[in-house]
């Protein structure tokens, strides 16, 4: 099994560098994406891949949205949140616990400067000796625990919301912390294996690797395999680590899970619009701490069931397929591919979207030429 | 109760003949400053110590901002090349960023601000202010200090054998199979030798302040800052065996084979987690308390008003103490803790904001009705008193656990925690620095130049700080040497913050040696009749031996 796999691999890549084979075969197996290729990429061995499959490979066909799951410079505030508790919890920072610190803090400051001017020495010569006030003691007390509680109860709501077990049709992404990249699996969509490495600028690679252009996302956030997700689907995130403690964060989703080794860390979020969502590891990891970026591509759940089918998993409904039996080279995968056609897409911009339950009949579902990563 | 202030005549009659005597001779220089048993002089051994670590950990930050201030890797390559000689790789020069992150953390911590506020402050005046002659152990005193010397130097050395890259906070695995070589051992020996100084120094306060209260000085009369001190040691001495323990844990299985925090043999990281926050949380409010007490006493001074609500100032931080035992793992929201748990830590975390708001309203308080003179100290303890108020309400937004699981590691927390600590505890020590110099040292600082540090370094800071909590909510983390261009604004802007505060520091300098030399004497008493505690009624600097006839508090 394993030396199929690398066969399958090195076949896949080599066919990958050989130009525009893959994506010619899989043109049938899914429909346009939404977005369309970036036409200005000018990364090697690279077709302008107008599937989802080639979205991992090669040239990214989803745009950059300028202003959303990533950083904007000079901004004052969160990111923008694309995720139900995300928004929920942008909503109590932005319109409680902001209002509140801030009314405190300027409450003390003017205190501090009415205190400063009208009880300069210049302005009340003799101090007054007063040293007690106890119903004043008993307000300052109680007033902040009000206050607290005022905070606590939406705090409350939101962890259990942010809780909520994930449901049954949620698809299971896998995020595994190495020194100093990202594997993901999806344990339930059969064997998808993605390793994402951050794309180094162009004077930083030899001739001929690849390098990042502006199309595959902001400097130091840009990945060569991005994670494909859906949308409006639940998502659960499982996180591990192989070698020390990395932390899975997207700001736009409002996760952040650490992955330690030994453990399994599991958090339910869902994604509410297409997109491109930029993380980065956020636990101390070693010397590349701040080199192993998170990108995820967010899809249409019809969109992400052709993906996950090209790359040679299944979707829940597709007829069970040994997926030993690898055909000698992932061209023949076409002819299976063909027969998954993506229904039409809906516009899946928010939570009411079903979850990817084509019954698309695969007779067989081989590992695509997915793996030409590294 | 009825007015707990002392007052300086109280005192009066009784202290006269400290004066006499032998209260004035003094050792040889090897005996008195290399074997000394007087709390005066360990407590300005420890302030030079203090001081000495608070320049090398400044000029850290300087090297992380220098880096930081523009996006891309500008730096570090040939700084690591210097280090370790050759022609650096990439790896070695992020590497190198991991151990100035790290060394900036400890020196601050255990090195610079404990140091100062406990070994410096505390030894000086607390036995002043209970009334006492000295500290209880004298030679135990003695080798507080002079652990921590070779605990510096062990974590200073660590850097030219690898260096310590795993952050403060020394999480494992990152180190132990994440940093082999001799520096991380080097660091967890510096941090023993530390901790230990710090557990005597906590059993000599706890002693003293217990045992050696002049008669009369009962607890409910014992000055904020003896309080502070007391609740302080306490804290001390609970939380440090517990660092102990886990960093010896974290030696073994490094060196000698054990698993504790290793999953392939049974262990758990997140055990180390625990551990280490366990101290780590309390260790926050050590670095705190004892500034707290000096604000008390400063704004009282210059109000010239009695301190307003002294038993509940007092019982504030004793609370302070209690619950911060209790909220350790708000540090670890996002360690994959079950929901229940993050409930809990979330709502006790939030409860600390009882207490310190108690605080902020009981100094704004003292101040209200008073007749305030704006000298320099008074006028860092106003900077301390809002500061301390804009970190602690963003520490109340970081303990919403589910709000945390954006602002965990990001920039945000670090413009919290130095809010509290740069802004917070570091204006308590210039503030106390300032209010007891003429004490110390028998003569005034220069009054202008110490308004001109306090106004450039508040500028300073808060354009170095504030920043900080906008690229947090952007989403930056923390601990990376390199960032993604959108990050460049406010880094920019806090590198020039830097820059400003490091001017300011160069006037705190000159007026630093100007004064201690060429100052005007001081009296016994400069700040008039607001300042009551008992160091007031010695003379500049005070005797060798103060209250060899114990004063009586009535």
């Amino acid at each position: 099994m394993r030396m199929i796999r690398l066969k399958t691999i090195a076949i896949a890549a080599g066919l990958a560098l050989a130009g525009a084979a893959p994506a010619i075969a899989q043109q049938a197996a899914a429909p346009a994406p939404a977005s369309v290729a970036n036409p200005a990429t000018p990364a090697p061995a690279d077709t302008k891949p107008t599937n989802p499959l080639l979205s991992q490979d090669g040239a990214p066909p989803m745009a950059v949205t300028p202003g959303a799951g990533q950083p904007v410079d000079g901004k004052i505030g969160l990111q923008p949140q694309f995720s139900p508790t995300g928004v929920r919890a942008e909503k109590m920072h932005d319109h409680l616990l902001v209002p509140i610190i801030t009314v405190i803090s300027v409450l003390v400051l003017l205190l501090l400067l009415w205190c400063m001017v009208r009880y300069r020495r210049a302005a009340n010569p003799v101090p007054s000796r007063t040293s007690h006030n106890t119903v004043l003691e008993i307000f300052w007390t109680l007033a902040p625990v009000v206050i607290l509680v005022i905070i606590a109860i939406p705090s409350i709501g939101l962890l259990q919301a942010q809780f909520r077990p994930a449901p049954d049709n949620a698809v299971t992404l896998k995020a595994t912390g190495n020194q100093w990249f990202w594997t993901y699996e999806y344990p339930d969509l059969g064997d998808i294996q993605i390793t994402s490495n951050i794309l180094k600028e162009k004077d930083e690679v030899q001739p001929g690797q690849q390098y990042r252009t502006d199309a595959d996302g902001p400097k130091l956030l840009a990945v060569d395999n991005r994670v494909v997700l859906p949308v409006g689907v639940p998502i659960r995130l499982i996180t591990t680590a192989t070698d020390v403690i990395h932390s899975w964060a997207v700001p736009a989703f409002w996760i952040k899970l650490d992955a330690v080794p030994g453990r399994l860390n599991e958090k339910t979020f869902q994604i509410d619009k297409p997109g491109l969502y930029f993380g980065q590891c956020s636990e101390l990891c070693g010397a590349n701490h701040g080199f192993m970026p998170i990108a995820v591509e967010a899809v249409p759940p019809a969109e992400f069931a052709a993906w996950v089918r090209a790359k040679g998993g299944k979707m829940p409904g597709d007829a069970s397929a040994p997926s030993t039996a690898a055909p000698a080279q992932p061209g023949a995968d076409v002819s299976d591919a063909t027969s998954t056609p993506a229904p039409n897409l809906p516009p899946a911009e928010n939570g009411t979207a079903t979850p990817p339950t084509t019954a698309q009949p695969a007779t067989s579902n081989a590992p695509g030429a997915s793996q030409s990563d590294i | 109760m009825t007015d707990t202030t002392l007052s300086a005549h109280h005192f009066e009659a009784h202290h006269d003949d400290a004066h006499h005597h032998d209260a004035e001779h003094k050792p040889a220089f090897f005996q008195r400053w290399f074997m000394s048993t007087n709390h005066k002089d360990i407590g300005t051994l420890y302030l030079i110590f203090a001081i000495t670590a608070g320049v090398i950990g400044g000029a850290v930050s300087g090297l992380m901002r220098m880096e930081l201030m523009n996006p891309g890797i500008q730096y570090l390559p040939e700084w690591a090349s210097w280090l370790w000689g050759g022609q650096a790789t990439i790896d070695q020069a992020r590497d190198l960023w991991n151990v100035l992150i790290t060394a900036h953390g400890l020196i601050m911590v255990f090195f610079m601000v404990m140091p100062a506020m406990i070994g410096g402050f505390g030894n000086w005046f607390v036995p002043i202010m209970i009334g006492a002659p000295d500290m209880a152990f004298p030679r135990m005193n003695n080798i507080s200090f002079w652990l921590l010397v070779p605990s510096f130097c062990l974590l200073l050395a660590s850097p030219f054998f690898g260096g310590v890259g795993t952050g403060w906070t020394l999480y494992a695995p990152l180190s132990t199979y994440g940093q082999p070589g001799p520096a991380v051992d080097m660091a967890i020996l510096s941090l023993h030798l530390a901790g230990a100084s710090s557990i005597l120094g906590a059993i000599n306060f706890i002693t003293t302040i217990f045992n050696m209260r002049a008669p009369g000085m009962t607890l409910h009369k014992m000055p904020l800052f003896v309080w502070s001190i007391l609740v302080t040691a306490f804290l001390l001495l609970l939380a440090l065996p517990v660092l102990a323990a886990a960093i010896t844990m974290l030696l073994t299985d490094r060196n000698f084979g054990t698993t504790f925090f290793d999953p392939a043999g049974g262990g758990d990281p997140i055990l180390f987690q625990h551990l280490f926050w366990f101290f780590g949380h309390p260790e926050v409010y050590i670095m705190i308390l004892p500034g707290f007490g000096m604000i008390s006493h400063i704004i009282a001074t210059f109000s010239r008003k009695p301190v307003f609500g002294y038993l509940g100032m007092a019982y504030a931080m004793v609370a302070i103490g209690v619950v911060g035992f209790v909220v350790w793992a708000h540090h670890m929201f996002t360690t994959g803790l079950p929901v229940t748990v993050k409930m809990y830590f979330t709502l006790a975390t939030m409860v600390i904001a009882v207490p310190t708001g108690i605080k902020i309203f009981s100094w704004i308080a003292t101040m209200w009705g008073g007749s305030i003179s704006f000298k320099t100290p008074m006028m860092w303890a106003i900077g301390f008193i809002f500061m301390f108020t804009v970190g602690g309400v963003t520490g109340v937004v970081l303990a919403n656990g589910g709000i945390d699981d954006y602002m965990q590691d990001t920039y945000y927390v670090v413009a919290h925690f130095h809010y509290v600590l740069s802004l917070g505890a570091v204006f308590s020590l210039f503030a106390g620095f300032y209010y007891w110099f003429p004490k110390m040292t028998g003569r005034m600082y220069n009054e202008l130049l110490g308004q001109v540090h306090f106004a450039v370094f508040f500028i300073g800071v808060n354009v170095l700080f504030f920043p900080m909590h906008f690229l947090g909510l952007e989403g930056m983390p923390r601990r990376i040497p390199d960032y993604t261009p959108a990050y460049e604004h406010w880094n920019h802007i806090a590198s020039i913050g830097y820059m400003i505060m490091a001017a300011s520091m160069v006037v705190f300098f000159v007026n630093l040696f100007w004064s201690m030399f060429a100052g005007p004497k001081a009296g016994d008493n400069p700040w008039g009749d607001g300042a009551t505690t008992l160091e007031w009624t010695l003379s500049s600097p005070p005797p060798y031996h103060q209250f060899e006839t114990l004063p009586v508090i009535d």
